[in-house]
């Protein structure tokens, strides 16, 4: 543990569920807790560092595949690239039915990209925060108590917020695509409760409306909140397990083989939901 | 884990993957397997319609040989009916000369008999005058005893 023996358990546990902060405060940089007035522009430089460069590297993979990508015989690592693509290549296919070039890419990314993200969950959850402090001690002078380092993007709210909106800002913009603008106003205005009496039809607009609109708007909140909440909490179980001693071995063991399972599917929940709710927002029969 | 200004990088770092993803990874590996996946497609087309092209070119051929086993029975059989016929012919060809030649030697035979005959009767009818005229001794005026004479050469 980098925290010293004074440090109490909840104390830790605070320590490994902070981000590393940046913001401006009186025209210069200030970090961590000097930001705490600093409101909405603060910058997680952790999650963006972490989430960026696991970006970057899905897509340098994926790229390297696809620059060398042959109609013959293929070798084992583009099998195993053509292995993914085609899990959600046939996975959008079967969800998604009209046309489009953005959905299969879209899917690739989310589910590639979200993967590698659960998947630091699984790096000891000691190892990269000790050293990050043991780096800020020596090299810059800081207490290691406040150096923080949260090496999980997908536990930080606003990652799993941004993607959410980024797929929400798509599930409009193709509603209004496919549906046109007042098809869209009718979709949220006619429907679930529908009259051929014009009168009573506009009573019941306002209904509908609010039905409809809190349809909508809770599928970013759901597809945030899962991802997020399942990170979150498989990261303090990690966290709890390693503030127990030599027992955590054993534990920690079971937890994270089970965590493989986590990572996996809430990768593939996020992707496929976000196939559904793209297809649904692209058909038009309600 | 109140929200602030991450999401936002957050937001325009999603967005930025999704197009690199869009255009320079994902039609690449997307058409390679397509293509792939169409090759072996054509190539298994192939193949089963290569398949049935050699049931058919087997079938063909062993038709074909039949027919021409056919065929040869048949030539045989045709030569053998011809050397038959022509056997026959010669056979009734040289039956036919034989009875033609002995037909002509006959009818030599009996032309050659004729002319003995004829000859032999004119000397027994020479025999017979010069035999009666020893008889009679004298001269016969053999002019009045012609029609007898020459009802004696018809006798004989």
């Amino acid at each position: 543990m980098a925290a010293g023996e004074e440090l109490t358990l909840s104390s830790h546990i605070q320590h490994h569920l902070t981000n590393a902060k940046m913001c401006t405060v009186d025209g210069s940089v200030a970090f961590n807790k000097a930001c705490s007035e600093a409101g909405f522009w603060t910058w997680h430089i952790d999650t963006l560092a972490w989430s960026i460069g696991l970006g970057l590297i899905f897509l340098w993979i994926f790229r390297s595949a696809a620059n060398k990508a042959t109609v013959g015989v293929p070798g084992k690592f583009q099998c195993f690239i053509e292995m993914i693509v085609e899990l959600v290549a046939s996975n959008v296919k079967d969800t998604y039915h009209g046309k489009s070039k953005l959905i299969a890419p879209l899917a690739l990314t989310i589910f590639v990209w979200v993967f590698l993200m659960n998947l630091m969950d699984l790096i000891p959850v000691d190892f990269l925060p000790a050293f990050a402090g043991f780096v800020g001690e020596q090299a810059f002078g800081m207490d290691s108590h406040d150096v923080y380092m949260k090496i999980v993007p997908t536990t930080d709210v606003n990652l799993t917020a941004a993607l959410a909106i980024g797929v929400f800002i798509l599930m409009i913009g193709y509603s209004i695509r496919i549906k046109g603008v007042l098809g869209f106003i009718k979709e949220l205005t006619l429907h679930p409760f529908s009259s051929k009496n014009v009168p009573l039809q506009i009573l019941l607009i306002p209904a509908n409306l609010i039905l409809e609109t809190i349809a909508l708007v809770a599928k970013p909140f759901s597809l945030a909140l899962r991802l997020f909440g399942n990170l979150y909490a498989g990261e303090m179980i990690f966290i709890l397990i390693g503030a127990i001693g030599l027992m955590q071995l054993p534990l920690h063991f079971v937890w994270a083989v089970f965590h493989i399972l986590v990572i996996v599917l809430q990768a593939f929940v996020f992707m496929m939901l976000t196939i559904v709710y793209l297809s649904m927002a692209s058909s038009d029969n309600h | 884990m109140n929200l602030n200004a991450t999401l936002l990088g957050e937001l325009i770092a999603f967005a930025v993957f999704v197009l690199f993803c869009m255009k320079f990874v994902w039609p690449p590996l997307n058409n390679a397997i397509e293509a792939r996946q169409k090759k072996i497609a054509d190539g298994l087309a192939a193949s089963d319609r290569a398949e049935k092209d050699l049931a058919l070119a087997q079938d063909k051929a062993k038709d074909q040989l039949k027919e021409a086993k056919a065929q040869a029975a048949e030539i045989i059989e045709q030569a053998k009916k011809r050397e038959a016929k022509m056997i026959d012919e010669a056979v009734h060809k040289a039956n036919a000369e034989r009875e033609n030649i002995l037909a002509q030697a006959k009818a030599e035979l009996e032309a050659e008999r004729n002319r003995l005959r004829e000859e032999l009767r004119k000397q027994v009818a020479a025999l017979a005058v010069a035999g009666a005229e020893k008889i009679l001794q004298r001269s016969i005026d053999e002019a009045a005893h012609s029609d007898i004479l020459e009802k004696l050469v018809q006798e004989l």
